[in-house]
């Protein structure tokens, strides 16, 4: 299964959605949060998404689920293409569409294409 | 060359100016920037060996990958990048200015950011294009790394009536204008710490 890693400047955000994404795409989807600084601040750690990343990775691929600015850049250094990828995607809705199509199999590239459409979602109309 | 004695250097030079950094990113950012670069490069000079027998450019790289480790900002990503772009030219024996060149498109690469966007890239750029027009001219390394901080100052002042178009101060709009960016403060003490000790 593609992995999912939720990169956030906040702590409690990242862990949040990986709880929403594991609750609506199942609980054996391997997705992990890796939000705050070093120290539990808000802010952008390189160990704690490199942690995550070992821990989701099945071998089939893994996708980058940045929120912004340190989040997105420090993502990019840890892109390796066609095996760690980021997805340009709103945080949340990205993160249960990626989730939800890695759970029902899907490869690196459908699940990238799954959080992306995510960006188009209107909630209203 | 010393890269060991310049990154001593910056990492006075933004002890120094921490509070003053902080100053201006709290004014439109999240008032980290001082806190973040200080502990990036304190964290250097704890750690790593900047003596002058070592290699400038496996020092530059090494420098570079703690501050992506380190700053927990996006300043840690796009300095980090920045001095291993530069260490990894200097290791393929390319001069300061292509180096310096390589240092910032790392930077524009990474933060998609160019001139007047009041990011770090308007003191940047305005350095690496100085430095390089210096050297075609014939002017000794010196004076070149002068211009170099020279154009890196003035892009920095130039960015204070500038609406931000990228990094945390864009959410503001309009209010991001009146205020010196941060990131192109630090950018332009960092080469004036350049141009004093290579």
């Amino acid at each position: 299964m593609v992995g999912l890693v939720l990169v956030s400047h906040s702590a409690g955000l990242a862990a949040e959605a990986a709880a929403l994404a594991r609750g609506i795409a199942g609980c054996e989807v391997p997705v992990a949060a890796a939000g705050g600084d070093a120290d539990g601040g808000l802010g952008t750690s390189v160990d704690l998404i490199e942690a995550a990343v070992a821990a989701v990775d099945q071998g089939d691929g893994v996708v980058l689920v940045p929120d912004l600015g340190s989040s997105v850049l420090t993502a990019r250094l840890l892109e390796e293409p066609g095996r760690i990828v980021l997805a340009d995607v709103p945080f949340v809705e990205g993160a249960i569409a990626a989730a939800v199509t890695a759970g029902g199999g899907g490869s690196l590239e459908q699940v990238l294409a799954a959080a992306e459409e995510a960006r188009g979602f209107r909630k209203s109309g | 060359m010393a890269a060991g004695a310049w990154l001593k250097e910056c990492a006075r030079v933004v002890a120094a100016e921490r509070e003053r950094l902080t100053g201006l990113d709290a004014a439109i950012g999240d008032a980290d920037h001082g806190a973040n670069l200080d502990r990036g490069f304190q964290a250097i000079v704890a750690e790593l060996d900047l003596g002058d027998e070592a290699e400038p450019g496996a020092q530059l790289v090494a420098a570079g990958s703690l501050l992506i480790r380190r700053v927990g900002g996006a300043s840690g990503p796009l300095y980090g990048s920045a001095l291993r772009s530069m260490g990894k030219a200097l290791s393929q024996g390319a001069d300061l200015s292509t180096a310096l060149e390589q240092a910032v498109e790392a930077v524009e690469k990474l933060g998609k950011a160019v001139e007047g966007d009041k990011t770090m890239v308007d003191a940047l750029r305005p350095a690496a294009n100085a430095m390089a027009l210096a050297v075609q001219e014939g002017i000794g390394v010196r004076e070149a790394l002068d211009r170099a901080a020279r154009a890196a100052e003035e892009g920095a002042a130039a960015t204070t009536p500038m609406r931000a178009r990228k990094g945390r101060a864009s959410y503001l709009g309009e209010r991001s204008e009146g205020h010196r960016d941060p990131g192109a403060t630090s950018a332009a003490l960092l080469i004036r710490a350049l141009a004093a000790t290579w």
